[in-house]
């Protein structure tokens, strides 16, 4: 490990697959310590699949992806779990456990990893809570809350063991402006403020572009574009063209994959009661 | 001829995982003893949510029993030994039988149905990322609490069907069969190993139907289809397994 290296994350010739829809066909991407970093494209890129490398729970078919120093998928399973205790995440849903009321939910990391008093444990948890402005929230059940609600209280529990990277995962997908605007705050604010590292996996580029101090574009299994987020705005590449002006048709095709429409309507082909 | 092979691939494969994933579940058992409120706190779910219909079920079925006995061995002038009759069809099968083919449908639903819910809420895959084993965590508590109540819900339903509200209220209150000589006839008939073979019973179909319930679920594909199929199996496959698991272990009880 190299706490002087800049580079917290490192992922080099990383090829990934499901079956056989190819993912990622050698991706290299650098997550600098104490920056929030984008990662964007559009949906079905792979962009969770990132996240999850990262954590590893998933495995890449080819390539590396370390850890401020370390190959993940080169730990077993006792020093991967160590790693993942300096990393939060937050899911897209939250992923809040539904039998846990808010304050046990925040809690939860603290009980199991930590033998802390549990006076001391209600002081963090309120304090966490604080932090992202649910402390009078502490005794609803995740079903009781909006959306923005249990994502705040996800981020409240990824922030709970004070970890060195926070991933989240969609955190915009569904909100309204409002639990937008106070999420990009507290992602801004939170890894300013406890010298976090934040990847931001998100396809609401203009908002998500707001707040990272570099951004990525994957599409098409690959890094399309990098940069800063001004580099990234003024860029002329199509896939970057395309995603930040929502056209419906460029690299990203209006019509999926199909045989000629021509020939399917008229050809030889054609069958009584076919679909 | 290729169809059959793959099914049968299929089919051992699984078997493999599941007994894979029983090891994992079986290791982390010794970590879970440390922290007996997790295992109580399943036993509610499990054990005491499934109470009321064992209890309601012991007593239809001791009832039936009672009504259905009396009718035949009172062609012989056997009436008295309803209680005999009664009380080994109920400790040595039924008990067993129909309390684990209850459980599945109450316990062993749920339990898939929990858990195949959070694999698709993401729920395990959070715990993984806050480097908590969920099979230490989730899966082996339940799986636990599930063979820890399996017998003494067998227990409750052979009391209920036997005693109080079964075959005592049938044959004894109703029918008027004499009281001493149906307590009497149970006392004198019904040995320790009939006892033993039905906890016996009991407790390997509570590993069963858990083992079974816990893979499924926790193996579930994430979408709504794919938690009805993993509570749908869970029951199937118990039910099956609970009927041929009996057959054979009464071959093996046999004497």
């Amino acid at each position: 490990m190299n706490a002087n290296d800049a580079v917290l994350v490192r992922a080099r010739g990383v090829h990934f697959a499901h079956g056989t829809r190819v993912i990622y066909d050698g991706v290299d991407i650098d997550i600098a310590r104490g920056k929030v970093v984008a990662i964007m494209g559009p949906s079905g890129t792979g962009k969770t699949t990132l996240l999850r490398l990262i954590g590893g729970q998933w495995r890449p078919k080819a390539g590396t992806v370390e850890f401020d120093g370390v190959d993940v998928h080169q730990l077993g399973r006792g020093p991967l779990y160590e790693l993942r205790r300096r990393m939060g995440m937050l899911f897209q849903n939250g992923a809040l456990l539904t039998d846990l009321t808010v304050f046990e939910n925040v809690a939860f990391p603290m009980r199991e990893q930590t033998k802390l008093p549990e006076s001391m444990i209600r002081d963090l948890v309120l304090m966490k809570l604080q932090a992202v402005g649910l402390r009078g929230a502490r005794d609803m059940y995740p079903q009781q809350l909006s959306g923005g609600m249990s994502r705040r209280v996800a981020l409240a529990r990824a922030i709970a063991l004070d970890p060195d990277l926070v991933m989240y995962d969609e955190p915009f997908a569904g909100q309204d402006p409002i639990s937008m605007g106070v999420l990009m705050r507290l992602i801004r604010t939170l890894n300013d403020a406890l010298g976090l590292t934040s990847i931001v996996v998100s396809h609401d580029l203009q908002e998500v572009l707001s707040i990272a101090d570099y951004g990525y574009l994957i599409a098409d299994g690959k890094v399309q574009a990098q940069g800063t987020a001004d580099v990234i705005r003024e860029s002329q590449h199509p896939w970057v063209q395309q995603f930040l002006r929502g056209l419906p048709d460029g690299p990203v095709a209006f019509h999926y994959k199909a045989p000629d429409f021509a020939s399917e309507l008229l050809g030889s082909n054609r069958k009584a009661g076919a679909p | 001829m290729s169809g059959a092979f793959s099914i049968i691939q299929n089919f051992l494969s699984g078997l493999g995982r599941a007994q894979f994933f029983l090891l994992q579940v079986l290791g982390s058992i010794p970590a879970l003893l440390l922290r007996p409120r997790l295992i109580v706190q399943q036993l509610y779910y499990v054990g005491q949510l499934s109470m009321v219909i064992i209890v309601l079920a012991g007593s239809f079925v001791g009832m039936v029993l009672a009504l259905q006995g009396y009718r035949t061995l009172i062609r012989f002038g056997a009436e008295e030994s309803l209680g005999v009759f009664v009380a080994l069809v109920i400790v040595r099968e039924l008990g067993p039988v129909v309390t684990a083919l209850l459980f599945a449908g109450r316990a062993g639903s749920a339990l898939a149905a929990e858990l195949g819910l959070m694999r698709a809420t993401d729920q395990l895959s959070a715990m993984e990322m806050m480097a908590v084993d969920p099979i230490r965590r989730v899966v082996a508590p339940r799986f636990v609490a599930g063979v820890i109540a399996m017998p003494l819900l067998a227990s409750v339903f052979a009391v209920m069907a036997i005693g109080i509200a079964g075959g005592h209220a049938i044959g004894v209150e109703l029918l008027g069969v004499d009281a001493g000589s149906y307590w009497s006839q149970i006392r004198g008939s019904v040995g320790i190993d009939d006892i033993t073979d039905g906890l016996v019973k009991a407790t390997v179909f509570g590993v069963a139907i858990t083992w079974i319930a816990v893979y499924q679920g926790f193996n579930a594909e994430p979408t709504s289809e794919g938690v009805s199929r993993a509570t749908t199996s869970t029951v199937v496959i118990s039910s099956l397994s609970i009927l041929a698991l009996d057959f054979v272990l009464t071959a093996f009880m046999f004497k």
